[in-house]
């Protein structure tokens, strides 16, 4: 049995310990905001948070969360909710997303967000080398420019 | 195994002649039989991609498949101001994949009266597939969205129900037409004071015949178009909603990995499934003929049993082949063959003879995979004698009629579910590259709940329709004032999209051939198609033709440019505005290059330097593109950001090599792209000329590879002339001082 919480709600499931994060979201919980890309940790489309920092999930077994508080895209504006909570019921983030039309074909940009999520968690003022250090997921419809256009908007918000 | 004929036979028969395009999509017989089979209520189709309900709510159907390239709001924008529509008002829905709304009659419209457009050519020629079986389908490609249904079908469906509108007011009113005027979704009777909404007109319209040929809006009088409105797909792209083909879900969803022979065109021999079977979850075994699968309750469980299948695939004269044989065979094809003709103007040939120097280059790129971020994959829910399908494409009745023909139904009892598309870039058109869709089918069709076939990364890598490996051989002829006087190329094929290899300068000889370029090896169309490859052939071997004239490389073009004043303008934007000719910072060169693709013209210049290790560096790139005008300038940036990133990938690192007859590459490691830590700044300069809308899903693409390596010549004095760039070792051993 594999018990931990994805977006505040406890998951119980009958799972191999060994089974990778991702699938047991997408498959076994059914959350698909989440996304595979590559199954190795190199793209970072899967990302979600781990009691608040990004991880890749398509490598990260369920034996390695146990008893701990998932954060997926579908949950961000909740879990990091308060007063970085914009009126839209999106995390600042997202609503950063909107105002900077980021996405394209959109399929990266939930990894995406969850990771720049994290990294200005821990640094909310980050310069372009951070950026570029910190962010390291893929996106092939080359979204990058206006991600880091976001990236400071949000750190001067 | 082919699309089937009855379609196309319903199609034309609703079509008829084939006018006006957009005209087509505005018969009658389209909108009320819209209103017959899709309406409810107080809702009336006014044209067959326009409904109006009671309430004011205008929906825009867009037949096109949203792969982040923004084409819902773009085409919805078009229809939404000739119909003088208040954006407020307007709501955009994806087109169902049935017939009514499919757009191959753009296809047979052009056809018949100009011949199949440019665009759409890769479509005819790379698998010969006969005009008449692309009618019928809702592909997405070839630049082609906005020039093609958004020109004549969108914008023409939008002014003609707005004309039915007055016309109903008019009835209604009992006033002459010309008193009444259109603004925000109401007709207004100035005269009386009256204003009706649309919806209040909407079932009256609908039972008028819709006008042969609606006057379209002047520029000027544009409220809509030309502003940057904000997409509507971006929303559920930023909390996790948005659903895509990988997303489809039930409860009762099986899962298939599949493994396919790794040498193309190949047959399973033997499969020993002992072993995986026992595994938890796992429900079958399939063996298909160039493949196996199993099934299990998850993907994962289905991927680890995968690996524990033992199994063999048929030997093949291909299995030695490796990316150095391929190369060998095309030196050799380009050696030996003068090939068939592509271009000639004058006599090349002879003024080589007879030239005071001749200058000679060998171009060569490797294959290329798509990589696009949501790996192939589709899901099939077989109910009885019908289907279900659920996956990501750049053609939804394509993807329908490959369904219904692989597993032997009437497409009449195949219904898809569009979602949207996790990147597209050519690898999702079924019409070319329908691997995971057979695959798919067929799995699914031993079950009776939906199963769900994902490709790995390593599948979609290995498993791809490539870019072409291509070689281009070049020889230009001086006179003895270091004038050029020939430009001789010879490249190997094939020519999916004509033209792409011709220049746009003012070069008295010309001969352009091309030879055999096939292998083992499938290709299809990959973002630009055949300009990617030509592009940095061209605008490579012009730099070196200048280098060699004495001449700096951006005065040679304009020189060479004076009967193309589209290029010449979007190079001169592009040059001021990079600061061209002015005092760089140390270390760093300019690159240029332009292209002309899909409708579009596109300079780029690149701003690059060598790193403490000498790795290059693209710290800038500006474009000045002139796409005509601009329906909605912040997609036309975005698709330029996005075409030079994906450019840029490839020109740094992209290469599919060939060992053993399989491909080496499997994932991301393997297959580098351009991150945030090497995305440059990118520049957008619009230029608008006016003419008509050009592409902008690929015409950004074309250019960077050329501009990067001609920056690159210029600081270290090294032509790169095969890429990726990341196979090179550079110095700045002999700097290029600029003439």
């Amino acid at each position: 049995m594999a018990t931990f919480k994805v977006n505040g709600i406890e998951h119980i499931l009958d799972i191999e310990p060994e089974m990778p994060l991702l699938w047991a979201i997408r498959d076994e919980i059914g959350l698909t905001g989440t996304k595979f890309g590559c199954g190795i940790a190199s793209c970072g489309a899967c990302t979600v948070h781990i009691n608040g920092k990004a991880v890749r999930s398509c490598v990260t077994p369920v034996s390695a969360v146990e008893g701990q508080e998932i954060t997926t895209i579908e949950g961000l504006a909740v879990a990091i909710g308060g007063t970085n909570t914009s009126l839209s019921g999106l995390a600042a983030v997202q609503q950063a997303w909107i105002d900077h039309q980021i996405p394209q074909c959109g399929y990266c940009q939930s990894g995406m967000i969850m990771a720049v999520s994290s990294l200005l968690a821990e640094n909310p003022k980050p310069s372009d080398a951070e950026i570029d250090a910190g962010i390291t997921n893929i996106c092939r419809c080359g979204s990058y420019p206006r991600v880091r256009k976001a990236i400071h908007a949000l750190a001067n918000a | 195994m082919k699309v089937s004929r009855r379609r196309f036979i319903v199609s034309t028969a609703l079509v008829g002649g084939g006018v006006l395009i957009g005209y087509s999509a505005t018969r009658p017989s389209r909108h009320s039989r819209a209103n017959n089979e899709l309406a409810k209520g107080s809702e009336r189709f006014i044209t067959s991609f326009i409904k109006i309900d009671k309430e004011n709510e205008i929906t825009i159907f867009v037949p096109h498949s949203e792969m982040g390239q923004g084409i819902h709001t773009a085409l919805s924008m078009m229809a939404a101001d000739e119909l003088d529509a208040s954006w407020e008002d307007i709501k955009i829905e994806q087109a169902p994949a049935i017939d009514l709304f499919a757009n191959g009659d753009l296809i047979k419209g052009f056809a018949g009266e100009f011949g199949v457009p440019d665009a759409l050519m890769p479509l005819v020629n790379m698998s010969a597939f006969p005009i008449a079986e692309i009618m019928n389908l809702q592909i997405t490609g070839g630049s082609s969205s906005v020039r093609y249904t958004g020109e004549t079908a969108m914008r023409t469906a939008g002014a003609a129900a707005r004309k039915m509108l007055l016309e109903a007011a008019a009835n209604r009113l009992s006033v002459p037409i010309d008193e009444l005027t259109t603004e925000l979704s109401h007709v207004n009777h100035n005269a009386s004071g009256q204003s009706m909404s649309y919806g209040q007109l909407a079932t009256d319209a609908a039972l008028l015949e819709p006008p042969e040929n609606p006057i379209l809006k002047d520029r000027s009088q544009f409220n809509i178009m030309g502003k940057a409105i904000s997409r509507n797909d971006i929303p559920a792209k930023v909390d996790g909603s948005a659903m895509f083909g990988i997303d489809a879900h039930s409860d009762d969803m099986l899962f298939a990995a599949i493994k396919l022979a790794p040498v193309f065109g190949t047959k399973l021999t033997s499969v020993d499934a002992t072993e995986a079977l026992t595994l938890r979850g796992v429900k079958r075994v399939i063996e298909l003929e160039d493949s196996f699968a199993v099934v299990a309750d998850s993907y994962w469980r289905a991927k680890n049993a995968l690996a524990l299948v033992d199994a063999t695939f048929e030997a093949s004269e291909n299995d030695s082949i490796s990316s150095s044989d391929i190369d060998a065979r095309f030196s050799k094809e380009l050696a030996e063959n003068n090939g068939s003709k592509d271009k000639e103007v004058g006599d090349a040939e002879a003024e080589l003879e007879a030239a005071a120097d001749v200058l000679e280059a060998n171009y060569r790129v490797p294959y290329l995979a798509h990589a696009a971020m949501e790996p192939m994959n589709c899901t099939v829910h077989f109910k009885g004698d019908a289907a279900e399908v659920w996956t990501s494409t750049q053609d939804a009745l394509g993807t329908a009629g490959r369904v219904a023909t692989v597993a032997g139904l009437p497409e009449s009892k195949v219904t898809f579910h569009q979602t949207y598309c996790g990147g597209g870039f050519g690898r999702r058109v079924p019409l070319l590259n329908s691997n995971v869709i057979d695959h798919a089918t067929l799995i699914a069709m031993e079950f009776d709940v939906p199963v769900k076939t994902i490709f790995s990364r390593e599948d979609d890598m290995q498993q791809d329709h490539y870019r072409p490996a291509v070689h281009n051989n070049f020889k230009a002829a001086f006179d003895v004032n270091n004038n050029v006087t020939a430009w001789h190329s010879r490249f190997t094929g094939p020519i999916s999209v004509p033209g792409a290899s011709h220049i746009p300068y003012a070069i008295e000889n010309q001969s352009i051939r091309v030879v055999d370029g096939k292998t083992h090896v499938p290709i299809g169309p990959w973002r630009s198609v055949d300009h990617t490859q030509q592009t940095f052939f061209t605008e490579s071997f012009i730099d070196e033709i200048a280098n060699r004239a004495g001449v700096n490389p951006y005065q040679f073009r304009i020189n060479l440019l004076q009967d193309h004043p589209r290029h010449r303008k979007v190079l001169e934007v592009a040059a001021e505005a990079a600061g061209y000719g002015e005092n760089l910072q140390e270390g760093r060169a300019l690159g240029i290059a332009v292209q002309e693709s899909f409708g579009s013209f596109v300079a780029e210049i690149a701003e690059v330097s060598l790193d403490e290790d000498n790795q290059p560096i693209v710290h800038k790139v500006t474009c000045a593109i002139d796409c005509g005008w601009a329906v909605n300038p912040d997609i036309v940036e975005a698709q330029i950001e996005s075409g030079i990133i994906f450019g840029l990938s490839a020109a740094m690192y992209g290469e599919i090599t060939i060992e053993n007859g399989r491909v080496a590459q499997g994932n991301f490691p393997d297959y580098e792209v351009v991150r945030m830590s090497s995305s440059p700044k990118i520049e957008v300069h619009i230029v608008e000329s006016g003419g008509a809308p050009g592409g902008l899903g690929e015409p950004a693409t074309p250019p960077i590879a050329a501009a990067v390596t001609n920056a690159l010549y210029i600081l270290t004095g090294q032509r790169v002339r095969d890429l990726p760039i990341m196979n090179h070792e550079f110095s700045i051993g002999n700097p290029v001082a600029q003439v």
